[in-house]
């Protein structure tokens, strides 16, 4: 592969975050292990809390530290752990190597700055290109993110543009360096259906023209289930779940996403009479688990897993599940 | 699925106009207004569970808001259970209040920090009745009971709740006084996915016991096609389909409700590979300015030379089916909108 090393973009080992608070630990992420293929898309589900974005945020070390701290673990990117070098070469590579597009496009756009300034902004510090240059790869940018009148428009500010076209100018700021991997965090959460369906849409298309590897978190099983390839899911701060999409709505292996799956109802086909429910609260990461995140609200639950955090067991091909029940055999895993 | 042929009509909207003056310049003239719900009408009937649909800033909230009377409406009219309410004095609708009741988007917003959840719940209670202190808390005790809130609770915070159980506790205000219609705005939009369904099978067991009527507010058009049993869509301040809830989902006739359905992602891998995805193109204009002729001619893929020049009206075109859009506007069009309509699910 491109990497020569190892076949993986990003390949991320044991990653271990807490947050120091006045109230003490939270113990956010919990050593989540993962890795991307060049070209892949990853998707990342989990309720608010479960730290798919903690995790993401920690790797490219995008968290306020204090409070945050990076305990444990490895990120590996091009050959380097992320989670070590120091801060200007972390500054190198994001933006540049590794893009991010947010949630909320109104917050983390600056209302201050023209859309193009904040376009040529990035491309002049990381590509080093001369304005004129960086002015007319910002127009190109704009214009392969579907924005109408690309030229002109640079000159506008934020709060000139709807909500899906802001998000398509994240996008365009994510992409203008040309990344190798781009994080997108519930990037559609905040627009309706409609202009949801357009900003897939556009994904789709950029991942074929471009060809970067995305890390896509939500806690939309639809929209997984439209763009992943693969999807890992998150429970309290750990991944329970990991499995090639259709592999993960076909099969689920663990408690939590077969609940999950379950309580969402459909737009299409059967209509179920009544909702699924998990019952009770997802769990307080005050310390370190030293038992199944999902325990509380597990009716698989057995004594084993009240004494130990499951590791992920292998459970098909590139499919793996933390829990010690097995579904397959109906019956305790006896590893 | 709710049979409306007999059933009583609890609440009659009528032509609901909601416009918000835009003031400019030093002497705030007004120049302008934000055509926010613009002549809205349908009926609720008594038992049934009315979903209102569409994408934010199409007015629905307004629209529910307007009919509790938090807004003044400009025009038009609301009847609940016969009484005019869209501009009854004050007196009228304070007496009316506890019939009518809403249940908010934001739990975190609609609570007062301050106050225990037993002074939330009990403050209709001390306002509308003349309970005295032992049989208001009682009431309250009742009430934490029917929601699924622990008694034990009572003198907590907000703060203290996560975020579905202060949706709980939200609506065991609204019940604190018996009411018989509840406007749910948005209700679940807050909360995470598997909490929502814990609300929505609270908000279901309800009506069941109580016999509530409820407008259920929403955009997650999956979660209204589990509770309502009639669905309004709203576009642009107007209501351009209403139906029976099996019947638009199975057959949308607009080409906004079909658009919108196609948007809706569904959690289901294969069902993305033959999808017949209609998207739409830009974004929805401003309702301070609106297009001439159907306010959505701007986007329908199958907009016609009369769309940009007549604004359709809303007509019963099969029984309950609800629709404002001229290609089903006189039988020589409905023949032809059905011969050219896509066979899709």
């Amino acid at each position: 592969m491109r990497d020569g090393v190892t076949p993986f973009v990003l390949d991320v080992k044991d990653l271990k975050t807490v947050f120091r608070t006045r109230g003490g630990e939270v113990h956010a992420v919990n050593n989540v292990s993962f890795t991307l293929k060049p070209g892949e898309l990853l998707g990342v589900v989990g309720e608010s809390g479960s730290g798919k974005s903690v995790t993401m945020m920690s790797l490219i070390r995008l968290l306020p530290m204090p409070p945050a701290e990076i305990r444990g673990g490895s990120v590996m990117f091009e050959g380097q752990d992320l989670a070590r070098i120091p801060e200007e070469m972390m500054r190198a590579i994001r933006g540049a190597r590794i893009g991010m597009v947010f949630q909320d496009p109104m917050t983390s756009l600056n209302p201050v700055f023209t859309v193009g300034y904040q376009i040529i902004e990035p491309l002049r510090t990381h590509m080093g290109l001369s304005k004129a240059q960086a002015a007319t790869r910002a127009a190109e940018l704009l214009d392969l993110v579907g924005i109408p009148d690309a030229r002109r428009r640079l000159g506008d500010y934020p709060h000139q543009f709807s909500g899906g076209m802001r998000q398509r100018v994240m996008i365009a700021i994510a992409l203008a360096c040309d990344p190798k991997v781009l994080i997108a965090d519930e990037p559609t959460t905040a627009l309706d259906v409609t202009i949801q369906a357009q900003i897939l849409e556009l994904i789709k298309e950029l991942r074929q023209k471009l060809g970067m590897a995305i890390v896509w978190i939500t806690h939309d099983l639809g929209v997984i289930a439209g763009i992943a390839d693969r999807v890992m899911v998150m429970y309290g701060g750990q991944v329970v779940e990991q499995a090639p999409v259709r592999e993960l709505f076909a099969n689920p292996q663990h408690p939590y996403t077969r609940m999950l799956l379950e309580t969402v109802p459909h737009i299409r086909g059967e209509r179920a009479a009544k909702l699924r429910v998990i019952q009770g609260q997802p769990p307080i990461l005050s310390r370190a688990p030293d038992s199944c995140p999902f325990l509380a609200r597990c009716p698989q639950a057995f004594d084993r897993c009240a004494h130990e955090n499951p590791a992920r067991f292998d459970v098909g091909p590139a499919h793996d599940a933390a829990c010690f029940w097995d579904f397959k055999t109906g019956a305790k895993r006896d590893v | 699925m709710f049979d409306t042929s007999g059933a009583k009509k609890l609440v009659e909207v009528r032509d609901l106009t909601m416009h918000f003056p835009i003031r400019t310049g030093l002497l705030r003239r007004l120049t302008g207004s934000v055509k926010a719900v613009d002549g809205v009408s349908f009926d609720i009937y008594e038992g049934e569970t009315l979903g209102l649909v569409g994408e934010s800033g199409c007015g629905k909230s307004t629209c529910g808001r307007a009919i509790l009377r938090l807004y003044d409406p400009t025009a038009g009219s609301i009847r609940l259970e016969g009484e005019e309410i869209a501009h009854a004095p004050f007196d009228k609708l304070r007496r009316l209040r506890p019939k009518m009741q809403m249940v908010f988007q934001d739990p975190q917003a609609s609570l007062n920090p301050r106050m225990t959840v037993a002074g939330i719940i009990g403050e209709p209670l001390m306002e509308h009745t003349k309970l005295n202190a032992a049989k208001r808390l009682e009431r309250i005790y009742e009430l934490m009971d029917a929601v699924g809130l622990n008694r034990e609770f009572a003198n907590r915070y907000p703060h203290e709740f996560s975020g579905g159980q202060r949706q709980r506790i939200g609506i065991a205000r609204a019940l604190a006084l018996n009411p018989k219609f509840i406007v749910c705005d948005e209700p679940i939009a807050a909360l995470d996915v598997s909490i929502q369904a814990q609300v929505v099978n609270l908000l279901e067991e309800l009506q069941d016991r109580l016999g509530l009527t409820y407008l259920f507010i929403s955009h997650d058009l999956s979660m209204v096609r589990h509770i309502a049993d009639r669905v309004a869509v709203m576009y642009l301040g107007r209501v351009v389909e209403l139906a029976p809830r099996d019947a638009l989902f199975a057959d949308p006739m607009h080409p906004y409700t079909t658009a919108l359905l196609s948007a809706v992602p569904e959690p289901d891998p294969a069902s993305h590979d033959d999808a017949e995805r209609i998207i739409l193109q830009g974004d929805v204009p401003s309702p301070a300015n609106p297009p001439k002729g159907c306010n959505f001619c701007t986007r329908c893929p199958r907009v016609m030379e009369i769309c940009r020049q007549i604004d359709p009206v809303i007509r019963e075109i099969a029984p309950g089916r609800h629709v404002a859009c001229h290609l089903y506007a006189e039988d020589t069009h409905k023949t032809a909108a059905h011969a050219a309509q896509p066979t899709e699910v």
